[in-house]
């Protein structure tokens, strides 16, 4: 039975770590954002046709919002359960009667309200540069809530497996970004020529970022429901992984 | 005779590179004794508390707290058990007393800022309470670290080494707060490297090398069956041999007949009565003496004594 106490504690505090550097974390992918937009919005979007009677800033809206996402909510995850590992204090978590349900729900959710609100902070950003609406919003949040929960627990396990600094950026640098830059972000992969439209099928990040285009303008690359079902899996997947990590105590137990 | 509150059976950890650091131990914890676990570097103290805490996963063997089998049962046992540990983990960048109030959650306890306030008194930590863990002296980060383990108020709590590095002044405040503790009711277990600690503090002892627990019993009780007393009685004029009233006691003519060296004793004091005998029996025979250097085995005599047998073995 889950103790909603300790749950409380470990979110509470995750939270309280972000606060505590809540300059850099907000100004930092508004900043981002805000340059985005200036260059790919502003300066080279003004010279693109529109993309499926999308104008091109707003197009690259949904694409944008994942990059910092995935990046973000990546980054917050692994280092909230890579720290106390890295500083020693896991001891406390590890002695406490909390299990695998305190500890993700704690981790995890604290990292996927971060990350939700730098989607509503970046969202706010991209108001000031571009005009668009969202077609489906309650489905854009719960995709964004999807998305957010699924790359929380790929961080945690990114955050367990790593065992110094470098392997914890490493996957976010090496893979995550390029493949988010790759999954059609600032163009749609039907501008791709052959055979690289096809190939870029095999990229997933492809699929979250159509997945959240579709939610705001009713149209994608791919099918929505692929999309979601390509988000389901992976969270699952990542469930899995972390079920087994808790249940062997696999770098987390000597 | 209290009831047992921690129990292991057979318990034993390899780890992965073949290093044997539990090797079946065998140990019963009774409710509120303070418990003195000895032992040198690498003996397997704190992977032995790793074990019953749940940071180290056991080989084998088993472990039962407050009724509990600590492989199923293991919410309702921690939830009992407070550890601190060796090294100074803690967020540096929390306050005080958010940090304690953290730890009482973690338990899933309500917050309770009355009892929270409590502990920081206790621990004379209450000036502190507002200021970052990173701004503290060691000593003052240690009692945090007590302060965190005390905030779920648990019934058997883990000292790591508590006093490793502490000065003088304040391993004497850790001690009363040990006391404290005790006067509470909390079961205490203990490991430390200064035995000195250990002869002050605990009711029993365990001595532990190798993984191996070679002994556990009252501290009186190994004292009296290990200890010893030696003394060097330095004569006024050089003997040959001894005079018959002394013969029956463990007495050696040494440094050319100037002085008598007595080895024996059992820890209870009957060695020193026995010097005092033999004083008196050297007066009678006319001996005359000019000064007796008298020592009594100490606790970290036993351990050394107990450890070097060991590794002969």
């Amino acid at each position: 039975m889950i103790s909603w106490r300790s749950t409380w504690s470990i979110y509470t505090r995750e939270l309280m770590r972000f606060l505590r550097t809540a300059f850099q974390s907000v100004l930092a992918p508004v900043l981002t954002t805000a340059l985005y937009f200036i260059v790919f919005g502003a300066a080279i979007g003004g010279r693109m046709p529109d993309l499926g009677g999308v104008d091109y800033g707003a197009f690259i809206i949904p694409g944008l919002l994942m990059l910092t996402l995935l990046g973000e909510t990546t980054s917050n995850s692994s280092f909230g359960i890579y720290m106390p590992r890295f500083t020693g204090t896991i001891y406390e978590l590890l002695s406490a009667p909390v299990g695998v349900s305190e500890t993700l729900v704690g981790f995890v959710g604290a990292a996927m309200t971060k990350s939700l609100i730098l989607a509503a902070i970046i969202l706010v950003t991209a108001r000031l540069f571009v005009d668009y609406s969202i077609a489906y919003p309650l489905l854009a949040v719960i995709y964004i809530m999807l998305v957010a929960a699924a790359f929380s627990l790929f961080g945690f396990i990114l955050g367990i497996w790593a065992d110094n600094f470098e392997k914890l950026g490493i996957i976010p640098m090496l893979f995550l970004t390029p493949l988010t830059f790759l999954g059609g972000t600032f163009y749609s992969i039907d501008m791709l020529p052959k055979p690289w439209d096809t190939i870029a099928l095999a990229n997933p990040i492809v699929y979250l970022v159509s997945g959240l285009r579709w939610t705001f303008y009713g149209s994608s690359d791919v099918n929505i429901w692929v999309s979601f079902g390509i988000t389901l899996g992976f969270l699952a997947t990542c469930t899995a992984v972390i079920a087994y990590i808790f249940k062997t105590g696999w770098r987390l137990r000597a | 005779m209290n009831e047992p509150i921690l129990e292991l059976d057979g318990l034993s950890k390899v780890y992965p590179g073949g290093l044997k650091a539990l090797d079946n131990v065998d140990l019963i914890i009774r409710q509120g004794e303070i418990f003195a676990l000895l032992g040198p570097n690498g003996a397997g103290k704190t992977t032995l508390i790793g074990a019953i805490c749940g940071l180290v996963r056991p080989t084998s063997g088993t472990m039962r707290a407050f009724g509990h089998d600590l492989a199923t049962g293991w919410r309702q046992a921690r939830a009992r058990i407070g550890l601190v540990p060796q090294e100074l983990a803690t967020d540096m960048f929390e306050p005080v007393e958010r940090a304690v109030a953290y730890s009482r959650g973690l338990f899933g306890l309500a917050p309770d800022p009355k009892r929270i306030e409590e502990i920081l008194r206790s621990l004379s930590l209450w000036d502190k309470r507002d200021e970052r863990i990173m701004a503290l002296s060691g000593g003052m980060k240690r009692r945090v670290l007590i302060a965190k383990a005390l905030a779920h108020e648990p019934d058997l709590l883990f000292l790591d080494e508590p006093t490793a590095g502490v000065d003088v002044e304040l391993r004497k405040g850790m001690w009363a707060i040990v006391d404290e503790m005790r006067d509470r009711g909390v079961t205490i277990i203990l490991t430390t490297h200064y035995i000195e600690e250990a002869e002050l503090m605990a009711d029993r002892v365990g001595i532990i090398n190798r993984g191996k627990l070679l002994m556990v019993d009252e501290k009186e009780a190994m004292m009296a069956r290990l200890g010893r007393t030696e003394a060097h009685i330095s004569l006024s004029s050089p003997i040959t041999e001894l005079p018959p009233s002394i013969a029956q006691y463990p007495v050696e003519i040494e440094k050319g007949g100037t002085s008598l060296c007595y080895r024996g004793g059992d820890g209870t004091g009957r060695g020193k009565a026995e010097v005092a005998e033999i004083t008196k029996a050297l007066i009678a025979a006319g001996i005359d003496y000019d000064g007796i250097d008298l020592r009594e085995s100490s606790l970290e005599d036993i351990f050394v004594s107990l450890l070097g047998e060991e590794e002969a073995a």
